[in-house]
Formats: structure tokens, sequence, C-alpha cells
């Protein structure tokens, strides 16, 4: 399970971009590719346990999933694949390497509260 | 430190572009660089536990150890049994101690090749965690990624791990000396790796018999002689 060193990057990236900029993390968006080989349920629960202790503990992480989608070079089009467990055009059925999306593993945007003035 | 003020701020949302994995790609992205500079041809090996992972590498390495320098890294949870066994070739071996963690990551690699000269070094193998999951995700700077799996473990089970499979360009299959016994399909097997990568070149090894490991042996020299001939015009002066 590796998704909880995932997470401690997710912690780390975020702390340092709210802290660059005077405030507090609410929520963390990440888009997560059905290849990216990063389980969403083990990085949901590894991110409770990361952000333990940290300015981040009550902060959400919100993920979209993001489909594979592969270019077909007969149709000339790129397709979305409803899973990863064969890379075939659903209109032609040729196989295809060229991979477009679905390895993302990328903070998107983050939700920040500006810090109370102390 | 909190005030009690009860400043109400509007939540505001920065967008970034940030890859999670970025710190290892840019440390796999110059040990990549530093391997074509000493024209090293590295393999990043990949399986579950027990598929024969070192087996093979002990008889690749005792065979092509007169023709070619060799070096492994051996990356395990705990012990360094495999690297014991790899060092009776007689060629390089360092063992990585993981201790809890499921994979291999750039910033070990770099740690770990520590005073190996590179340009002494023609074939460098990582032989990763055995672990079919973690490893996908981080790239070590490696020219291919071979993922082997035994006729053991049944020709569905490329398909359990599509991602692992995807990362690969090159697959093994061991243990073909038991095929008959376990009734393997091969035609499946084939199918299976090639629904998840189109274009992934296939063995088929036994490092019981020897069978098949001449075409493996001749595949690792011609890219060793390709990646030196790159790096030979890459560099004229040396």
């Amino acid at each position: 399970m590796h998704e909880l060193s995932i997470a401690q990057s997710i912690v780390e990236v975020a702390e340092r971009e709210a802290s660059e900029r005077g405030a507090h993390v609410d929520a963390i968006y990440v888009q997560l590719g059905a290849l990216s080989g990063v389980v969403k349920d083990a990085l949901l629960f590894s991110y409770d346990i990361a952000t333990q202790g940290t300015g981040l503990e009550h902060s959400q992480l919100i993920i979209e999933d993001i489909p594979v989608s592969i270019y077909c070079a007969t149709c000339q089009l790129e397709h979305e694949l409803d899973g990863i467990q064969s890379l075939r055009c659903p209109i032609c059925n040729q196989p295809s390497a060229d991979i477009r999306r679905g390895k993302e593993l990328d903070i998107r945007a983050l939700e920040l509260v500006d810090a109370a003035p102390t | 430190m909190s005030s009690n003020t009860t400043t109400v701020s509007t939540p505001r949302i920065v967008e970034l572009r940030h890859n999670i994995l970025k710190k290892n790609d840019q440390l796999a992205r110059a040990l990549r660089q530093r391997f074509a500079e000493a024209g090293v041809f590295v393999v990043n090996v990949v399986s579950s536990p027990g598929s024969g992972k070192t087996a093979l590498l002990e008889r690749t390495l005792t065979t092509l150890a007169p023709k070619l320098s060799l070096a492994t890294l051996v990356g395990d949870l705990a012990t360094d049994n495999d690297a014991k066994r790899l060092a009776q070739s007689g060629t390089k071996v360092k063992q990585i101690e993981t201790g809890t963690l499921c994979h291999l990551e750039a910033e070990m690699i770099g740690h770990y090749l520590g005073d190996w000269d590179l340009t002494e070094i023609d074939l460098l193998f990582i032989e990763n965690v055995g672990n079919l999951v973690c490893p996908s995700s981080y790239d070590l700077g490696e020219d291919s990624r071979v993922a082997i799996f035994s006729t053991t473990e049944g020709e569905d089970k490329p398909l359990k791990y599509p991602t692992l499979i995807n990362s690969a360009d090159v697959a093994i299959i061991s243990k073909m000396d038991l095929a008959e016994a376990v009734e393997f399909d091969r035609a499946q097997m084939h199918a299976s790796l090639r629904a998840m990568r189109p274009d992934i070149h296939i063995f088929e090894t036994s490092a019981k018999t020897g069978a098949g490991l001449d075409d493996w042996y001749t595949w690792l020299e011609q890219r060793v002689l390709a990646k030196q001939k790159n790096h030979q015009q890459a560099s004229p002066s040396s």
C-alpha cells in the first residue's frame, strides 16, 4: 500500500502552497486516473492518517476519477473506455497503446481560507 | 495560534497543476540522464513474490557475466538472502532493504548506486520489491520495465494488475517447465497481456531447464549495444 506515501506528498504540497499564501486548506481537489496505480478508498483512508496533527487535519480530500482515453489510429478519434482491462477501440475493436488520459495523479486545486489574524 | 476573532473569510479556490509524484519523476529523470551519459542499459524487474524473479536473474547474471559488466540492486522488505544468491554470480550486487515500503523509489536508487562507477557498467538490473501494485507508479529512470509472471500464477493474473502491465514494455512468462502440469493456457496468457499493453514484448522462459533464455539474453545484449551506440554518438569525444 503506497497510498500513505502519496497522501503524505499531497499534505506536503498543500501545506507549502497554503503557507505561502497565508491561508488554511479547507479542501484539496485531486484528479486520479484509472491507470494511476492508486486506489481511491485507500488514498482517502490514508489521507485521514497523514493529516493528523497537521494544519490539514479537518480538511477534505475531493477526488475526481479520470477514466482511460485512448486514441484509435484507425478511427482517428479519442475514445473514453469503460474499464482498464482492455485497451481496445470501442468502435472498431483495434488495440491501441496510445493512452491520452487516465494516468493522472495530480493536485488540481486548493480551497483556501485566509488565516485569521493573530 | 488561532485567535478568538470571528472574522469570516470566504473560501477561495486556487488552481494548481501539481503532479503528486513530481519529486520522484524529477529524480528519475536525473537518473535517466546519468545512465544515458554513462551508457548503462537499465532494467526494472517487477513481479509478485515467488514468480521466479531471483532464479531468472541468477541464471541471467551467470550467463552474461563473461560478456558484459553487470550490476544489480535488489529491493526487499527485509533480509539480504536474494542479494547473497545473486552475488554468487561474481557480479556487483547491492541490497536495498525497504523496511515497510512496498516499492522502490528513484531517491533510493540514486542513494544505493553510491560509489559505483556507472561508466564501468553495461547492464544494471533493479529487482523491485515483490509486488504487482505499488511499483507501477514509480519511475526509476529505467530503459525497460520487465514484468514476470509464472505459469503457476494462472493466465488471468495479468488482468488483475492492468496498471502494472500497462507500465511494462516486456513480459516474461516464467516456469514454463511447469506449464503442462498446471494446464497453463498460453494463448489466453498472451491475450491477457496484450489486452492491457498491445505492444508488449513477450518471452517464455524456464530458469530450470534453460528453455527460452537465449532469446532473452539476445534481447538484452542487443539493447545494451544500442544504448552504448547512442551514448557514443551523443559524446563523440569520449
